[in-house]
């Protein structure tokens, strides 16, 4: 396709006001983590007059991120671990047909996508309390386990049914049991898809913030962005502390995705499309 | 052994997703404070909510809610991501700029917009009318608090879809778009006659996702109005929420949720049989 000039004009003029919306938020934020908060209230798009790095200090103490940060970490690690696991295996079964029932299993956990986090909330929550669960990391990673691996599944089952018959019947044929099978032919071949599920899978639970907020109250037990929601609802109105926790938290999320950019966008794209 | 492998995933799903919804399903016909035993009602919950005029006012709201996403973000996305096809350099970066807002927690866009933007203290709101520019905050008055949680979500979502129709927009073959050239087809016929056809399956699903999700829509509406002013933007997932956590209200939260529910179930109907295809094949 070969455009006009003035169609590219247009195009790039329309396409640089939609950058420009996009990235307004996130310079203010950039921008204002480092003001001191008169300066802020006085004009939140000037420039700053003094660099406020004790912004960034007074944050970290007040959101306790030395603590919830930790624990954002273990409940993410523990996610992926548990959905990467659980979901190649299902993955398997499901995209080589090795059980007669795979369609009403596949249709099943495409229901439980579709499924309203509220639909099972509240008789969770008061079994959770109950079974004492409340504040339990790996109860909550059990929770975003069968919320998210649907979706891990119907992404790991394109990969697995990219790798070729041959491969499979051959190892079978060699007398090679299901597990070697699974193990020494599919999980190399489908280990970038492993790592696209793992991406996406820990950016939903570091971000996730219903489920987080009430199924871990403990003081000790908050993730990095329940913590922050509390502190800028409750202990601060310095948005200058405020705008310095929330770039701690969306820093290394940003880094990791422009870094790995194709793998997030492709993940999230291939779940829903069909390619 | 190996057709066991898929009973982790299944007893985690079934033990946190089946077995508690059968739960919320039958404790809607029950009155339960969360502590005491339950006390079956019957309908009581439901007929309750039909004369709840927050609940109506929730009801509606979702329902705008899905009209404002099925056109505003979907119309951007397409719009966007074509013109991304037509200009073709610098179209990765425009996409990963796109779906920053994405991967950003809710409860971070959300306080930025609210302290940055919308206050009268600290945003560009209060900025602009030192200027002399009248504004107010829309999320305090009850005609705009809803559209003004609505904005922030769009800002968050548009990018979202934008990158699944480029993806989409790449795989339509190009002798098409060609041929259309050839012939003398202007952008708009192009992308009424080519793209829009070639990639009508990704459009379908996008929407029907849009509706299920827009049911389920709470972490923008919890965090910056919580429902009010005056529950002027209540939708259906905090009104339940609210009923269980605060008003200890169970039985009548898990029939907001079986409501919440059941628009869910027609579009999840329409969502198993678009998939239902490509399982066929």
């Amino acid at each position: 396709m070969t455009e006009s000039r003035t169609t590219l004009y247009i195009v790039y003029t329309a396409l640089g006001i939609l950058l420009f919306i996009t990235l307004f938020p996130i310079a203010l934020m950039v921008l204002n983590s480092v003001k001191p908060s008169t300066q802020i209230v006085e004009n939140p798009l000037a420039w700053p007059e003094v660099f406020r790095w004790d912004n960034f200090t007074r944050a970290w103490d007040d959101a306790r991120f030395g603590r919830t940060l930790w624990n954002s970490v273990v409940l993410t690690t523990l996610t992926i671990v548990l959905v990467c696991t659980t979901g190649s295996l299902s993955a398997y079964v499901l995209a080589r047909r090795k059980i007669k029932t795979w369609k009403v299993v596949t249709f099943y956990l495409l229901a439980t996508t579709t499924a309203p986090i509220q639909l099972f909330l509240f008789p969770l929550y008061f079994g959770f309390a109950r079974l004492g669960l409340i504040n339990n990391p790996l109860a909550v990673a059990c929770i975003y386990t069968a919320v998210y691996s649907p979706f891990a599944i119907m992404l790991l089952r394109t990969y697995f049914l990219a790798v070729p018959k041959e491969l499979e019947e051959a190892a079978l044929v060699d007398g090679a049991t299901h597990w070697q099978v699974f193990r020494r032919v599919f999980l190399p071949i489908v280990s970038p898809g492993i790592l696209t599920v793992a991406l996406i899978i820990g950016l939903y639970s570091w971000n996730e913030f219903l489920v987080a907020t009430t199924f871990l109250q403990g003081r000790d037990r908050l993730t990095a962005v329940v913590s922050f929601f509390q502190l800028s609802g409750q202990y601060t109105s310095d948005w200058g502390e405020i705008m310095a926790a929330a770039l701690i938290i969306v820093l290394p999320v940003v880094v990791l995705f422009v870094a790995l950019q194709r793998r997030f966008i492709e993940g999230m794209a291939g779940g829903s499309v069909k390619g | 052994m190996h057709r066991l492998y898929v009973l982790p995933t299944l007893i985690i799903n079934v033990v946190i997703i089946a077995i508690p919804a059968l739960l919320t399903i039958t404790l809607a016909f029950f009155q339960w404070d969360g502590i005491s035993s339950p006390r079956f009602v019957g309908g009581e919950n439901f007929a309750d909510l039909w004369h709840d005029r927050v609940f109506w006012t929730a009801l509606t709201n979702n329902v705008i809610w899905t009209a404002i996403f099925l056109t505003v973000p979907v119309g951007m996305g397409l719009l966007a991501a074509t013109m991304m096809l037509v200009a073709r350099r610098g179209s990765t970066f425009f996409q990963v700029v796109y779906f920053l807002p994405v991967i950003i927690a809710t409860a971070i866009t959300a306080r930025i917009w609210q302290g940055m933007i919308y206050s009268p203290v600290t945003g560009i709101n209060g900025l602009l009318d030192r200027y002399g520019l009248e504004m107010t905050n829309p999320l305090t008055q009850t005609a705009t608090s809803l559209y003004g949680i609505a904005v922030v979500d769009l800002w968050h979502w548009w990018g979202f879809l934008c990158v699944i129709f480029f993806a989409a927009l790449r795989q339509v073959p190009a002798e098409q778009v060609e041929a259309a050239r050839v012939e003398g087809a202007t952008f708009w016929q192009t992308m009424r006659y080519v793209l829009l056809p070639g990639i009508k399956p990704t459009i379908t699903l996008m929407l029907i996702m849009t509706v299920i999700w827009s049911f389920l829509v709470f972490d923008f509406v919890y965090i910056l109005t919580q429902g009010g002013p005056a529950y002027s933007s209540e939708v259906l997932s905090t009104l339940a929420y609210r009923s269980a956590f605060y008003d200890l209200a169970v039985g009548k939260a898990a029939a907001v949720s079986v409501v919440i529910s059941l628009f869910g179930l027609c579009a999840t109907v329409f969502y198993i049989r678009a998939q239902a295809k490509e399982f066929e094949e």
